[in-house]
């Protein structure tokens, strides 16, 4: 469309990408808008909430604080990554990890980044930045629990 | 046969939600489709004196007051809240004004000024000359019960503002649709949204179609305000012919939407020595904010909660809500309920205090019994309970023995007892006369509810209701969009009322459903008879009657019960004061989805902490002034500590497997029994947000348990907080230790 801005590439979801867009926007407004990925939300715009969670170069971070240039060159994980599969996806619809559903794919993907078999207090420190309204995070910490302890028995 | 309900089943949403696709209004784009703005009031009252626009208006479509072609008010209780202001504006942030364009960037850039002449404006609801409702309950002899006092305690409790905070701000999007329109959006209540459009728009009510979509959390927060939302998304889509989105950001949520009712509540209580109540005089005022909204109801639901879980024979509850020209206060988790059950349980507190008694003796000795009757007159069945729940925390936590531990360290605890009635009050459910479906499917049923699915569970829960009673796999069972075209009015998604009683009409539909088919499976049915529904319609149980003139009655048809014990710790740095353990037991019935009940338990519970602790809306000239997550806070997993769960079920003989109501209830006690916490540390505090700021300017109980023995004594704290703000003790004259006549036990 705008060809007055230079490509920007970068590895989305394994798949390399491209779009040409002013460099400042926002990487959450071009995963949703030029990318059709909707599954990272806008919770409050201010880097505060987390909801709009991604993964970049295996660290959690908020995609609404990132400009796009940023990822340029970079490997960037939203929750379609994930494809429905993972473990932690599974564990979090059947153990009250999701209420609303509104923080569940940065809260997962925040976990993800936590890496294997985190401890609790890891768990709290790694979430610390990701707020979910419904849950009171226990049953968060449930979810993670219960997929930790399926991964150990496989 | 019991196939899902108790059962941990899956939940129907969770699959989506968990892979990112579950898809929320913001998620939602069609071709040609506008983005909208709304333009604000920037002062608390006055007049428009002129609008001018500084931008180039080509593409914009401009909506204002004369564009709209029915009538120009908000259809709720009282329509007295315009959907634009029309010439004058009661508060900041009142939408007067609407903008649309496909660019969103010119949207943002437009520049719109408006001149105002501002008239003076009331901001203390105590100040306040209009009033939106007064409630006056009134049981027994008021004068006869202090006569019997041998100790009288008085005290002033205040509660703040706060900000519901669904993670998904709000937002609509509307759609013309021949010579209609078509709104989807996130809400709790699509026939509200329905209503209030129809009036607006002054269409007949089938060309209007409302459609909630996954919905971010609700709380209440998305009970009224999106009539508005959805009105203005309709108003620029009909003017423009396009499909028009309307999206909040975070700071204009925050400042132009309902917040929970600050509230002032006052008591005067007469007590035996030995600790039973003779008297309860309870005065509760709350600020209603600009315009009427559901202030009533919220007023109505308070002043019945006021007196806590406890008997007593002589009671007088008088409320008001009034306007102040702040953003209107609307319905939140507990809807009244948690401003004055906070006054009623921090006040038995100081009751205990001032006896020198246990604060559990006195509670138990208190507590509403089976049998027993309220301030409205009603008589309590089988399933009160709240003296099982409170053995139960107070065994569960080690209450006693803790209490004692704590003494002389920076850590307290504290017990707040408490109740919530389930489904509207009074004759609102009669007067709603909800009505629920059920459609045969060739491979199962199709529930057709305006119920939502706002993260609390209702598809879940309905399906398993539906699920046992028709005798068919959890599975097979479907459950529609909440989509005004196909499903009928259930009522409203609020007042904890929506497994309580629409999920006891699914119930009969499912029964009668079970009946039709006999030994037909669904299939064979539709293939030999052709499409089935049924369709059941609210009744009152027998003997649920209400008076509103009086306030006598039943006020609900049950009530849940639940006692928290809140562990807290002091920061001697910082004065913060830190939740460290919550233990709690709720009765709630029948847990139908025990997971969903314990996510209701354990996120109301921490709604309840920030409510307690942190959050705290600041006001400035009429705004809030800390309208951003920086500094309007809210718990995080660092902010929220371990708790544990017990939960008791004494089944409703009403409630579809026996289920109460649970939404609620969790969010009531918790600030309660983070106060009493607090108390326990010697800290004389009777305000929430209980801040560090707080926390050091409130003054030291410096003596408790000596009350009774001390003639006369001032409660400590009186003479800093004033006659009428700091609440004392006085004997009447009265010989001690006489017994209390006409107690039933």
């Amino acid at each position: 469309m705008s060809s007055k801005y230079r490509p920007i590439a970068f590895v989305l979801n394994a798949k390399r990408t491209s779009v040409r867009v002013h460099p400042m926007k926002r990487l959450l407004d071009v995963l949703r808008e030029d990318c059709g990925l909707t599954g990272t939300k806008e919770g409050c715009g201010e880097g505060e909430c987390g909801a709009c969670t991604v993964i970049v170069n295996g660290q959690a971070v908020n995609s609404c604080l990132v400009p796009v240039a940023q990822v340029a060159g970079a490997k960037v994980m939203t929750i379609e990554g994930l494809k429905g599969r993972h473990r932690l996806q599974r564990a979090f619809a059947e153990f009250g990890g999701a209420q609303c559903g509104i923080c569940t794919p940065g809260m997962i993907l925040a976990a993800v980044a936590l890496g294997p078999h985190p401890t609790l207090e890891q768990v709290r420190t790694g979430l610390a930045g990701n707020i979910c309204r419904c849950t009171g995070y226990e049953g968060i910490y449930r979810a993670i629990r219960k997929s930790e302890d399926r991964s150990k028995k496989k | 046969m019991s196939r899902s309900v108790g059962r941990n089943v899956i939940r129907k949403d969770g699959a989506a939600k968990a892979s990112g696709t579950a898809s929320y209004v913001d998620d939602l784009t069609l071709p040609g489709m506008l983005h909208a703005r709304t333009v604000r009031s920037t002062i608390p009252c006055g007049d428009i004196r002129r609008i001018g626009f500084d931008f180039d208006a080509a593409g914009f479509t401009i909506v204002d007051a004369r564009d709209i072609p029915g009538r120009n008010l908000v259809s709720l209780i009282m329509d007295d809240q315009p959907c634009l202001a029309d010439g004058e504006v009661r508060h900041v942030a009142e939408p007067i004004l609407l903008l649309a364009h496909e660019d969103r960037e010119r949207l943002t850039e437009a520049k719109v000024d408006i001149e105002y002449r501002p008239r003076l404006a009331v901001f203390d609801p105590a100040d306040s000359p209009t009033v939106f409702k007064t409630v006056a309950i009134a049981k027994g002899n008021l004068d006869e019960g202090f006569r019997h006092a041998d100790l009288v305690v008085e005290g002033e409790y205040r509660t703040g503002h706060q900000e519901h905070l669904y993670i998904e701000p709000n937002g609509m999007l509307a759609v013309p649709e021949d010579g209609g329109v078509t709104v989807y959006g996130s809400l709790q209540c699509p026939y509200y949204v329905h209503r209030a459009l129809v009036v607006l728009l002054g269409l007949p009510e089938h060309k209007v179609r409302v459609v909630q979509v996954e919905t971010g959390g609700g709380f209440g927060g998305k009970e009224d305000y999106p009539s508005i939302i959805a009105g203005h998304a309709c108003l620029l889509a009909l003017k423009s012919g396009r499909p028009v989105k309307l999206i909040y950001d975070r700071t204009e949520d925050m400042l132009a939407t309902t917040k929970r009712h600050p509230s002032i509540v006052r008591h005067r209580t007469g007590v035996t020595r030995d600790g039973r109540l003779t008297a309860m005089d309870i005065n509760v005022l709350m600020d209603g904010g600009a315009y009427c909204t559901l202030s009533p109801v919220v007023l109505s639901r308070g002043c019945i909660h006021a007196t806590g879980p406890y008997r007593c024979h002589h009671v007088r509850v008088n409320g008001r809500v009034v306007m102040t020209n702040t953003p209107p206060n609307g319905a939140f988790r507990g809807f009244g309920a948690p401003q004055t059950l906070f006054a009623a349980d921090v006040h038995m507190e100081r009751i205990a205090e001032a006896l020198g008694m246990n604060p559990v003796r006195l509670r138990e000795r208190n507590a509403l019994r089976p049998g027993d009757v309220t301030a409205t007159g009603q008589t309590l069945g089988p399933d009160a309970a709240a003296l099982d729940v409170l053995r139960a925390a107070v065994a569960r936590s080690d209450f006693q023995k803790k209490r004692r531990a704590c003494r002389g360290t920076n850590k307290g605890i504290g017990l707040s007892l408490f109740f919530h009635g389930a489904g509207f009050t009074g004759s609102g459910e009669v007067k709603l006369k909800s009505k629920a479906s059920l459609e045969l499917t060739p491979d199962g049923v199709r529930i057709l509810v305006a119920s939502t699915e706002i993260g609390q569970g209702q598809r879940t829960v309905h399906a398993q209701i539906v699920a046992d009673a028709l005798g068919v796999p959890y599975e097979s069972v479907e459950v529609a969009a909440a989509d005004t075209s196909l499903v009928p009015d259930s009522g409203p998604t609020v007042a904890s009322r929506t497994t309580m009683v629409v999920g006891s009409l699914l119930k009969q539909c499912a029964v009668e459903m079970r009946a039709t088919l006999g030994r037909l499976s669904p299939g064979a049915y539709l293939q030999k008879h052709g499409p089935l529904v049924i369709t059941k319609q609210y009744e009152a149980p027998p003997g649920l009657v209400w008076d509103d003139e009086t306030y006598r009655g039943s006020a609900y048809g049950s009530y849940g019960w639940a006692c928290d014990v809140i562990e807290v710790e002091r920061d001697p740095v910082t004065d913060e004061i830190r939740p460290i353990k919550v233990t709690t037991a709720h009765e709630i019935g029948k847990a139908l989805y025990p997971l969903g009940v314990r996510g209701q338990i354990e996120g109301g519970t921490a709604q309840g902490l920030g409510y307690a602790l942190i959050e705290e809306v600041v006001m400035r000239d009429g705004a809030m002034a800390n309208a951003q997550l920086t500094n309007y806070i809210v718990p995080t997993t660092l902010d929220t500590p371990p708790m544990d769960v017990v939960m008791l079920e004494k089944p409703y003989a009403h409630g579809p497997y026996g289920a109460k109501g649970v939404g609620e209830m969790p969010f009531d006690g918790v600030a309660p029994a983070v106060v009493n916490a607090i108390r326990s540390l010697g800290i004389d505090m009777r305000e929430i947000p209980a801040t560090p700021e707080r926390i050091v300017e409130a003054p030291v109980i410096r003596d408790s348990g000596s009350g009774i023995r001390d003639r006369g004594r001032d409660w400590p704290g009186s003479a800093s907080r004033g006659a009428s703000g700091g609440g004392r003790i006085f004997r009447p004259g009265r010989k001690p230790g006489s017994a209390a006549p006409g107690r039933g036990r």
